[in-house]
């Protein structure tokens, strides 16, 4: 097992609450450095919940939460900004500024965080440019890009600081199995080319075999299993056959549970 | 019966408890903003960026406006004064309730309906599109980066467009007056001249400060919040956060503009 002494992302007892709707059940959670993480579960697992506590975006109601070596939780913001300048996070539909071109959004954490002149900057801005194979498109605006463009462009904005933990929310969200399978390849990639420890968010099985070290899963808030894309495959846990195999839930219903909802609208 | 009458207890605390969280969510942001101001730097380039969004980009349109909000107030003022006997009062008449009023209330009215309106839309655009929790990840100070600039460039940018507004509706008064109506030119601004104080245009100058303030501070405030102040999210919540941003900026606009006036006269 992990051995949570060395661990970059280290999460224990997180219980997290969205109003009174509990989302995430005493999860514990590490990652060692280097590794592919991929978190996976269907809608409503609670996987983007946990994480946006690992970057630190929502408090938790309980739990500590260590990434590389600092308690986020109760991290004051010098201490976090310091962190967030190591990692990197390229979210869902890239979350680049609209009023900006896609070099300008690039360069971004460059020109804030370093005193590097322009002419490096954009030197090192075509570099991850080149890596995304998005070279050429530094003057476009992020409206003239197509989806999968737009993702590379926030993964490249992501490591442009050559950050050492990167994460990565819904990479195969939307995009057509070819783009899909370059993005997965760029991870790898970065993987092999900075050793970054990287975290995936994701439910699309076939990415998640293919660039996971690790892959943890979630059910209605809970850790089911996490465990090598082996382990995984060979588990007993019906729920996580029925999730590889496309399976349904077989949910036993209540028939008077049923009859209220339907009546009444509540639970 | 009583199911309707704790339905309207249960809205009208909802509502109550609604205000009290806005006010609170816009005190706040206030505070973060303004707090920035001694963290950082001035953000320098980007409140000029702003500045022409804010000021050179309205400027059309406070000219435009301007010119026939002066028009129609000299024609209305015309008509009341040839009655008293007293027309050649129309210069000092136009010139004080442009410099007092009118210029610093129609002139916030445009920017509200033009920047505020836009801002606010932009701000929870960018909120519901996650670019503040990517501002957040790349440790950049939201507040600085992106709050302070606009605050900065609606408080230079509106008493500049008031005084434009002015003098664009002292023209269009002169239009009126002096070509249409035939008064002596002299009489038109002389009187003007004359009747000005400085403590009217001190009072002008603290309105429209003030109201490019207000107007800028609920249009991202309600932008920013909008996670947490509209139920919909999506393109609904962003119409909702900037209907509200318009009413509630104007409302308080015209509430401060009370306040500065009985203070002040």
């Amino acid at each position: 097992m992990n051995s949570a002494a060395n661990a970059i992302i280290d999460v224990k007892n997180l219980v997290s609450h969205y109003g009174d709707r509990q989302i995430l059940k005493n999860v514990d959670f590490s990652v060692q450095p280097g590794e592919v993480r991929v978190i996976m579960g269907g809608s409503g697992s609670g996987k983007s919940t946990l994480l946006n506590h690992l970057l630190a975006l929502l408090k938790p109601t309980s739990g500590t939460i260590e990434v590389d070596g600092v308690d986020v939780v109760n991290a004051d913001r010098k201490t976090l900004a310091k962190l967030r300048q190591k990692t990197g996070v390229a979210f869902q539909g890239g979350a680049l500024f609209s009023s900006m071109t896609v070099g300008e959004n690039i360069k971004l954490p460059l020109q804030q965080h370093t005193d590097l002149d322009d002419h490096t900057i954009d030197i090192m801005t075509r570099l991850k440019l080149e890596l995304m194979n998005l070279a050429g498109f530094e003057d476009l605006m992020p409206s003239e890009l197509s989806g999968g463009m737009l993702k590379r462009a926030g993964l490249a904005r992501a490591v442009i600081m050559d950050p050492k933990l990167l994460f990565f929310d819904e990479p195969s969200a939307g995009l057509d199995p070819v783009t899909s399978v370059e993005l997965d390849e760029l991870i790898l990639k970065l993987k092999a080319a900075m050793n970054m420890t990287v975290v995936v968010v994701t439910h699309e099985l076939e990415s998640a075999f293919k660039i996971a070290d690790k892959i943890t899963v979630l059910f209605d808030g809970e850790v089911a299993i996490t465990g090598t894309v082996d382990e995984i495959k060979n588990s007993t846990d019906e729920r996580i056959q029925n999730l590889i195999n496309r399976r349904p839930r077989n949910d036993v219903i209540d028939a008077e549970q049923y009859l209220q909802r339907l009546t009444t609208g509540k639970n | 019966m009583w199911e309707k009458l704790n339905l309207f207890i249960e809205r009208v605390g909802a509502t109550a408890v609604n205000s009290v969280e806005s006010a609170g969510l816009l005190g706040s942001f206030f505070a973060n903003t303004v707090s920035r101001l001694f963290m950082y730097r001035l953000p320098f380039s980007a409140t000029i960026k702003q500045l022409h969004f804010v000021g050179a980009k309205t400027l059309p349109l406070i000219l435009i406006s301007g010119l026939f909000t002066g028009m129609v107030v000299a024609l209305q003022f015309y008509d009341t004064l040839v009655r008293f006997g007293s027309v050649d009062l129309l210069g000092a008449a136009v010139a004080m309730s442009l410099i007092r009023e009118l210029g610093p209330v129609m002139a916030a009215l445009m920017v509200i309906a033009r920047v505020g309106s836009a801002t606010c839309a932009e701000i929870g655009i960018m909120r519901n599109e996650q670019q503040f929790d990517a501002l957040d990840c790349m440790a950049i100070d939201s507040y600085h980066y992106v709050m302070l600039p606009r605050l900065l460039a609606a408080i230079i940018s509106v008493p500049l467009l008031t005084a434009l507004f002015d003098v664009f509706g002292i023209g269009g008064g002169y239009i009126v007056g002096v070509i249409i109506h035939g008064l002596s030119d002299g009489a038109y601004l002389v009187g003007m001249a004359d009747a000005i104080v400085g403590q009217d245009v001190l009072m002008g100058v603290i309105k429209s400060l003030l109201f490019g303030f207000i107007i800028m501070l609920v249009s991202l405030s309600k932008g920013f919040h909008l996670h947490i102040e509209q139920k919909q999210a999506g393109a609904e919540g962003v119409s909702n956060a900037t209907t509200q941003a318009v009413v509630l900026s104007a409302v308080l606009m015209l509430f401060i503009d009370y306040i500065i006036s009985s203070l002040m006269l």
